[in-house]
């Protein structure tokens, strides 16, 4: 292991970077040229830094890595500490998070001509917050980590958004503040629980089991809204259709991980009696998602809101994923959260990427692309299939994994499950056949390019990833397993343990 | 128990020393005549600079003065930073401001310092006559200032509302207090601390003389419901004395409201609470949901106020010294956002006018970066976002009320501050989202500038540093409890 804070410079560097984008200087042109280098490189050179969490990472053990620890607040029996490490849960989305940011940077390249040098720092103020979060191991730190997130979100949406823009931006940040703020009191009690706000101290705590029940609905609000789960999804739509492409890959990418994460790294472990009492309402929501929304994703006009509806449906299975509490099901819905992170965030590109070219996103303005766009339809192919789920594919993986565990638990529910990727084929294929095939009927069609070389570069990597995540998921289940065991031992564990309790009584 | 030995004045020397340095004010201004109010603002806010390290360096330990009626401790101290600091801010943004409007006289920074001495005075009070003493003379000299542009109707009808409103507060106060007089037969707060808490139940005459007392002082820190006069007198009054009335008359009517709950009725907590949390609730609500209506960022900031006064009352309700520390950290943050937004409140000009219509800000963030970033970051840091400091000033109270088990006001609590988001958004909004005006007048005055650029450095990077204002609230809150 390193000697150096490793994790501390990949969460921070990115301010680094504002520091230099702010100190740019001269005409509006020659700053937002410097801006969007300066942005580009320090990316670049976050995600290589963060690389080296994965070479380092040693894949055999359950507990936290890389780990940093410095006073902070030490006043009054209150103390909060800078702790930050990463175990097999958080390791992948921090590299999702800077693999993700300088991908945003360079699709944004030519298509946001305004306020570039505010646009950039919003971006690398994200994802030093985003990085934050997942390694945060301090729940005040965490809190504040998870909430900046809005700050430039909310600006990303509102600035550069689309024209019902200002209406979206409320939306969601009123939608996550509100249930982020009750998350904040749960996190006192805990506090006043365990006597710290060491996050691994709590997560070994047995809370009583009446207490469990309310903290679990008070971080249930937070994530819940952030997955986001059915029916406090309305943000979503709302939110992706009016910010730019990248806010929406950083929304669809990022953001709504940070509930699954929520889920993963605090109700289950701390509060596994309560879980086991909620599975049937979690299954039932997450049921719900899948269906419901798979079949308004069919009904979508609006590019962006059908791909936004199918991450609702994709996040219904990772929910449902995590409260069938089995290894397989829990790694899977690790796999489908970062195959989502991946396959939607390049979706959104796919959008934007014909969204620069003609301004709209509406469905019925496209139609036989195949001709003029060849390597764009190969592009949009890899990825619409990997949202269905093709084995080979990312989205397979998880998927599989997902339905493999939750059999074990409930048959039913993963029966509906199966039908919805019947669902999800349908609305993807219907999407792909209505924009990529057919005959150009319009003029401004006939005259559009085909992929720049920039933009090839932006979906490549993301391409081989999905692949590579499809063909041979051990690089990424290795890591994961070791965490994902332990808490799934723990929880079995704790909820064993209570209803031996309760047939001695 | 006292011969006639003369009291040690040594606690009171801060107070004596901002006191005689306004006569010495009064007498230079008097003799240099118009134009000298520059020469007096800064001589004013160096006077008030020596107070602060003379007040801080004489509350570093528990002092009782003059027959048991003065008191400086580290609370005393702690509190009486704020309310300086608040003053000292509020003569340097105002000078500008008041050369602006032609009515630049050096009589606004003595009454000023006549206001800080009676500030002084209440949170040093440890006695309903000290009490109110020094309530009177900080009020007599707002009531002046509110009206100091006295060509402007609208000041003079915001100094006219506060006179007599804050008349009849200061009646209802000083009825209250002879009631608990008459049922105690103390006013000095130790004795009446021993009463309350020997005498078994306490008599009804002595309940009502608190709520009374307590009435009186929901009016000075405007708590709903007898908030009806900020939105006017605030929107009204010249702007640097909004300010001032925003800020210091905040922090000295808060510290009075604490040490009066505690200190002689703390063994009534159960009794007060429930007045407290009322006063709490109905303050965040009502400071949320009418705020969203407002058009004028005045009146906005009135309500924004009382909302967060809501938030501190409710640190006061929980009445343990965590709770109090709370209180105290909120309003030190308080203070530093606060006088942030009204520096940027004073940038608000055009050609030569102000501008105080909320729309006035569109765009701002085109014309003026600068500018809009460091009321964005007011804005965040009111509603409660990490990582600004306001964040962690509703932390601390929440921190308490959960330690408490007050969990309904704590959860009122953060419901209303979703509200209360809604409004300050909606100022970033205007700035962010909408196309720009023209732009405000420039160049921004140098004291202004550094304002800014203080507070807004210390909001945003309180989470780098919290100890240096958590520390001290935490001994100011333990020094309440310790006697």
């Amino acid at each position: 292991m390193t000697h150096w804070p490793l994790l501390t410079l990949v969460t921070f560097l990115p301010l680094v970077g504002v520091f230099f984008i702010m100190l740019a200087r001269g005409d509006e042109a020659v700053v937002a040229r410097n801006a969007r280098n300066i942005a580009l490189s320090t990316s670049v050179i976050v995600f290589l830094l963060s690389l080296l969490l994965w070479i380092g990472f040693d894949p055999n053990t359950a507990a936290f890595q890389f780990v940093e620890r410095a006073n902070w607040v030490q006043i009054g029996g209150f103390e909060i500490t800078y702790h930050m490490g990463i175990d097999g849960i958080s390791l992948f989305f921090v590299l999702l998070s800077t693999l993700l940011t300088p991908i945003c940077v360079l699709a944004s390249w030519q298509s946001v001509h305004s306020q570039v040098r505010e646009y950039m720092i919003a971006f690398l103020v994200l994802e030093t917050l985003m990085v934050g979060l997942f390694s945060a191991l301090d729940f005040v730190l965490f809190y504040v980590f998870f909430e900046g997130v809005l700050i430039p979100m909310f600006l990303i949406i509102g600035v550069w958004g689309g024209p019902r823009r200002v209406y979206a931006a409320f939306k969601f940040f009123l939608y996550t503040f509100l249930g982020s703020v009750l998350m904040l009191l749960a996190i006192l009690a805990v506090y006043f629980q365990t006597g710290t706000t060491d996050i691994t101290v709590a997560l070994t705590h047995h809370f009583p089991a009446g207490l469990q029940k309310w903290l679990w609905l008070a971080f249930l609000a937070s994530f819940a809204v952030k997955v986001p789960m059915w029916p406090v999804h309305t943000w979503l739509p709302d939110a992706h259709v009016e910010a730019p492409t990248a806010g929406s890959v950083i929304l669809a990418g990022i953001l709504l991980k940070m509930g699954g994460y929520g889920l993963i790294r605090f109700s289950l472990p701390m509060f596994p009696l309560a879980s086991a009492y909620f599975t049937p309402l979690m299954f039932t929501l997450s049921a719900v998602a899948v269906i419901y929304t798979s079949f308004v994703a069919l009904a979508q006009t609006d590019m962006k809101k059908l791909i936004a509806y199918s991450s609702v449906a994709h996040m219904g299975f990772v929910t449902m994923g995590i409260f069938a509490v089995t290894s397989e099901a829990v790694q899977g819905a690790m796999i489908q959260m970062l195959s989502h992170g991946l396959v939607s965030a390049a979706l959104f590109l796919c959008v934007g990427v014909v969204y620069d070219r003609l301004h709209t996103r509406d469905i019925d303005r496209y139609g036989g692309l195949v001709t003029r766009m060849p390597a764009y339809a190969f592009v949009f192919m890899a990825f619409a299939l990997a949202s269905i789920g093709l084995p080979g594919t990312s989205g397979f993986v998880g998927e599989f994994l997902i339905l493999l565990g939750t059999y074990r638990v409930s048959t039913l529910e993963c029966f509906l499950a199966a039908t919805a990727m019947f669902l999800g084929a349908a609305y993807m294929l219907y999407l792909y056949r209505r924009i990529i095939f057919g005959t150009i009927t319009r003029d401004d069609l006939r005259g559009m390019l085909d992929l720049s070389f920039r933009e090839k570069a932006v979906f490549a990597p993301l391409i081989l990833l999905v692949l590579w995540m499809g063909i041979y998921p051990n690089s990424f289940l290795t890591p994961i397993r070791a965490s994902i065991d332990h808490l799934v031992a723990q929880v079995n564990a704790a909820t064993a343990g209570a209803a031996l309790h309760a047939s001695l009584n | 128990m006292h011969s006639f030995a003369p009291p040690a004045l040594l606690p009171a020397l801060p107070e004596l020393v901002l006191v005689c340095s306004a006569m010495l004010l009064l007498l230079i201004g008097v003799f240099r005549g118009e134009g000298s109010s520059r020469l007096v603002s800064w001589l004013a806010v160096l006077a008030l600079v020596v107070t602060l390290g003379l007040a801080v360096r004489v509350g570093l330990e528990p002092r009782v003065s003059f027959y048991g009626m003065f008191v400086t401790d580290p609370f005393a101290a702690f509190m009486k930073t704020l309310v300086l600091l608040g003053s000292a801010v509020t003569i340097l943004m105002g000078m500008r401001y008041f050369e602006d409007h032609g009515i630049a006289r050096f009589e606004f920074p003595v009454l000023v310092m006549l206001a800080s001495t009676g500030m002084m005075i209440m949170v040093s009070a440890n006695d309903l006559i000290t009490l109110y003493l020094g309530l009177e003379l900080q009020s007599l000299a707002l009531y002046v200032v509110a009206s100091f542009d006295r060509d402007s109707p609208r000041s003079s009808e915001a100094g006219l509302k506060y006179f007599v409103l804050g008349a009849l507060a200061s009646g209802l106060l000083l009825y209250g207090a002879s009631l608990v007089y008459g049922f105690t037969g103390t006013t000095n707060f130790a004795a009446l601390a021993t009463a309350v808490s020997s005498g078994g139940a306490p008599s009804a005459g002595l309940i009502i003389g608190l709520v009374f007392v307590a009435i009186g002082l929901a009016f000075k820190v405007s708590a709903v419901p007898f908030h009806m006069w900020t939105p006017d007198v605030y929107e009204g009054a010249p702007t640097p004395v909004t300010a001032f009335f925003a800020v210091s008359t905040k922090m000295a009517a808060i510290a009075l409201f604490i040490r009066f709950l505690v200190e002689p009725f703390g063994p009534l907590l159960a009794e007060w609470r429930q007045i407290i949390v009322f006063l709490s609730v109905a303050s965040m609500i009502l400071g949320s949901v009418a705020a969203i209506a407002q058009s004028n960022i005045k009146r906005l900031m009135a309500y924004s106020s009382i909302g967060h006064i809501g938030y501190a009352l409710i640190g006061l309700a929980v009445g343990t010294s965590s709770g109090i520390r709370g209180v105290l950290v909120y309003m030190a943050i308080y203070l530093f956002m606060n006088l942030g937004t009204w520096a940027v409140i004073l940038c608000m000009r055009r050609n030569g006018q102000m501008a105080e219509g909320i729309a006035d800000l569109a765009g701002l963030a085109r014309t003026q970066p600068g500018l809009a970033l460091a009321l964005a970051i007011f804005m965040f840091a009111m509603a409660g976002v990490p990582p600004t400091a306001g964040f962690f000033s509703k932390l601390y109270i929440f921190l308490a009320a959960i330690d408490a088990h007050l969990n309904g006001l704590a959860i009122i609590g953060v419901l209303a501050s979703v509200v209360g988001a809604f409004y300050y958004l909606r100022i970033v909004k205007v700035m962010y989202f909408d196309e720009p005006l023209a732009a405000f007048d420039r160049p921004i005055s140098a004291e202004l500038k550094g304002v800014l650029l203080v507070t807004a450095i210390v909001t945003l990077f309180f989470i780098l540093l919290p100890d240096p204002i958590v520390g001290p609230a935490q001994a100011a809150a333990a020094s309440l409890f310790g006697k």
